[in-house]
């Protein structure tokens, strides 16, 4: 091996002076400082405004990126997107930490770890940072703003609406195909659609069973299958996540169940829109991603702007979505989950 | 002993010759050329960050470095970090209250978890790829038994600052002292004891080694050992730095540490390598990472970037060592070239990069 150090040096040479001149040609794409502007009262023209995903190359995150990018531009801003290749905490940290250096005046963040990038978000914060944080939170006390896409009470209210309309005006048996079985969020979920089902309008709507996919395909499927046999009077099926209710969807599709038994829950378009052309599932609802980034990025202008602090109470206007205002525990709410059905699912690629 | 001219000389080129200079090199081109060219590198912030991402995967690579160079892997060490996180932050949980009793039980159940590795390894025979393949699913599974998608996170504020607290006067977090210690004492057995110059001997031929008196079944079994301890202590420090104990937790770390060990320069066949180059290489990838990162490069292009120079160093040796040797073959077979001109390589030299 001695015979190889002087090619092993030239090799290691040119490998270190092709980094650098990748590193220097990249730092000058640097966009400029941030310029301030605008009459009083209006967003700052030139703020920095970064979107941090749970992870990059993520077609749910694009979409809400994307939406943010849409405001950014409105409000002339400079928008960029950045993360790790996979959602992990510790490699979100290390981009929290370089946005901090780059100077960036609002850092817009899916956590993926509510405790675990706290102490890189207030280093942020301390150096001039706003931090938005929207689809999934941090802990209160490390950012500004969280972006709420739903609450559990609006999301168990769509459900129930769209299986009482998919089943029709006579009602019967519906079933509940969840996640898995402490899963906190899916609980609290039809702990509320309970409490929907018991209002005078839902009587005629009987639930009958609730079971678990554990958030996997291949159980989601069979629990489905399963589901039906036990209950051959079964009119309608909610689940409210997005790895069951596709598996449910494929189940009933290829079956003679199809069209009899009712289908929705909460999916993406992408998984959903096979079985929606093919008459399987009606509708289905989730926040629509693309409002989510859009409402953040005017939240985190506002902020970075002065008009707000994240305080309750106070107000913002969020260009085409209208006003907001800030709610309990600095949260601002989306609004009401977003129906998908065929006439608009094609709109849709996430 | 080095007295005269020619043989100081010969020992300056040895040196810049090696793999660790090359590194080394290399750690301060990319820091000067980033720190010219990319708006906050010379910030010390800049380098706090690097050092605190860099702390982990040092601590787990000082004893990578001596397993690889006994020609054995260790692919379970982020798991064996994760279950640590998991059972420390259970404990935590349950009543344990005091850190260094934490401490203590977190270090004790790493070094059981690399003697499992190292029972399957030596008492068994078995190839460590497979044996620590095995055990990078089964720890990491028993983390989740743990902890499941539960977090542990309310930790002492007092904790989780002191274990990011900078050096006086500085930004950088004192336990790059502790990294130091560490680093000196495996350096110290691999460069400069016998025990070191086992490591090398097994690794270039185990049966050889044997021979020669050294216990390659117990020498191999206690690296196993020592890779989880350190691997259990990157844990406390992940946990306390993060402010979290998730199942997760450190997830694909352990191609970070390979690829620090190999880039430095041990060769994955074992019998070669050196301390200094791998240190330099853990840097040398967090400075580069950290650099681009700043300097706006995606994270898709950045993977692409470090996949490239860890087959480059992998490679490079090799190729090199072949065109060389086809090249020698042509000017033997040449007649035109006079014996004087080329002079054939002595043992002795062949020898000198292990050392180094």
């Amino acid at each position: 091996m001695r015979a190889g150090t002087t090619w092993v040096r030239l090799l290691a040479m040119t490998a270190v002076a092709a980094l650098a001149v990748a590193t220097a040609a990249c730092a000058e794409e640097t966009p400029g400082p941030a310029t301030t502007g605008g009459a009083p009262g209006a967003m700052k023209a030139g703020l920095k405004i970064a979107f941090l995903p749970k992870q990059v190359n993520n077609p749910y995150f694009t979409t809400s990126d994307n939406g943010g990018k849409a405001a950014v531009e409105e409000f002339k801003g400079s928008y960029s997107e950045t993360g790790p290749s996979e959602a992990s905490p510790s490699a979100q940290v290390s981009y929290i930490n370089t946005l901090s250096q780059q100077k960036t005046d609002v850092i817009v963040v899916s956590a993926n770890d509510k405790n675990a990038i706290c102490g890189a978000l207030n280093e942020a914060r301390q150096a001039g940072a706003k931090v938005v944080t929207f689809d999934s939170d941090t802990n209160p006390t490390c950012r500004d703003l969280f972006i709420n896409q739903a609450t559990a009470e609006g999301i168990a209210k769509v459900q129930i609406k769209l299986i009482a309309e998919a089943v029709g005006a006579e009602g019967g048996e519906i079933a509940i195909l969840s996640a898995t079985a402490n899963a906190t969020n899916q609980n609290s979920w039809i702990e509320m659609m309970k409490t929907e089902l018991a209002k005078p309008e839902n009587a005629k709507l009987k639930l009958v069973d609730t079971v678990y996919g554990d958030d996997q395909d291949q159980k989601s499927f069979t629990e489905t299958q399963a589901l039906l046999a036990k209950h051959p009077n079964l009119k309608g099926i909610i689940s409210p996540t997005t790895v069951g209710v596709a598996a449910a969807a494929r189940y009933l599709s290829g079956s003679s169940f199809k069209g009899k038994v009712q289908l929705t829950g909460l999916g993406t378009p992408n998984q959903m829109r096979a079985f929606v052309k093919d008459g399987t599932v009606k509708a289905f609802a989730l926040w629509n991603p693309a409002d989510l980034g859009y409402l953040a990025a005017y939240a985190g202008g506002a902020l970075a702007s002065g008009l707000i602090t994240g305080k309750e109470g106070d107000k913002f206007k969020a260009g085409k979505l209208g006003d907001f205002t800030v709610g309990k525990d600095a949260t601002v709410l989306l609004g009401d989950p977003f129906t998908f059905n065929a006439a608009n699912i094609e709109q849709f690629n996430f | 002993m080095l007295n005269t001219v020619p043989e100081r000389a010969a020992r300056v080129r040895r040196v810049l010759g090696s793999w660790d200079a090359v590194m080394l090199i290399a750690l301060v081109v990319v820091a000067v050329v980033g720190a010219l060219t990319i708006d906050g590198v010379a910030s010390p912030r800049f380098w706090r960050f690097v050092t605190l991402e860099a702390i982990p995967i040092a601590l787990i690579a000082l004893p990578m470095t001596l397993i690889v160079i006994t020609g054995e892997i260790d692919l379970s060490v982020a798991s064996v970090l994760g279950l640590t996180c998991t059972v420390m932050g259970q404990l935590w949980v349950t009543g344990v209250t005091s850190l260094p009793a934490l401490i203590a039980v977190s270090l004790l159940l790493g070094a059981a978890l690399g003697a499992v590795n190292g029972l399957f390894v030596t008492g068994f025979g078995l190839p460590s790829l497979a044996v620590t393949i095995g055990t990078l699913a089964l720890y990491r599974g028993l983390a989740y038994v743990v902890l499941g998608d539960r977090a542990v996170a309310d930790y002492p504020v007092a904790w989780t600052t002191s274990a990011i607290k900078p050096l006086p006067g500085s930004t950088i977090p004192w336990v790059i002292l502790v990294v130091a210690a560490l680093a000196i004492v495996f350096g110290t057995v691999l460069h400069r004891t016998p025990i070191g110059r086992g490591l090398y001997a097994m690794g270039n031929n185990a049966e050889a080694a044997r021979f020669a008196g050294v216990n390659v079944r117990l020498t191999k079994f206690w690296l196993f050992v020592v890779s989880g301890a350190m691997s259990a202590l990157a844990g406390v420090f992940w946990t306390l730095r993060f402010a979290s104990a998730r199942a997760d937790n450190g997830t694909g770390l352990e191609l970070a540490v390979v690829a620090a060990v190999l880039l430095g320069g041990v060769s994955i066949f074992g019998g070669r390598g050196a301390l200094l180059g791998v240190l330099a290489a853990v840097a040398l990838l967090g400075v580069l990472r950290n650099g681009l990162q700043l300097a706006y490069v995606p994270a898709n292009t950045l993977t692409v970037i470090t996949g490239s120079l860890l087959i480059a160093s992998v490679v490079g040796p090799n190729v090199a060592g072949m065109l060389r040797e086809r090249l020698r073959r042509r000017r033997v077979n040449a007649p035109t070239v006079s014996p004087t001109t080329f002079k054939p390589r002595s043992p002795a030299a062949i020898d000198e990069r292990n050392l180094t």
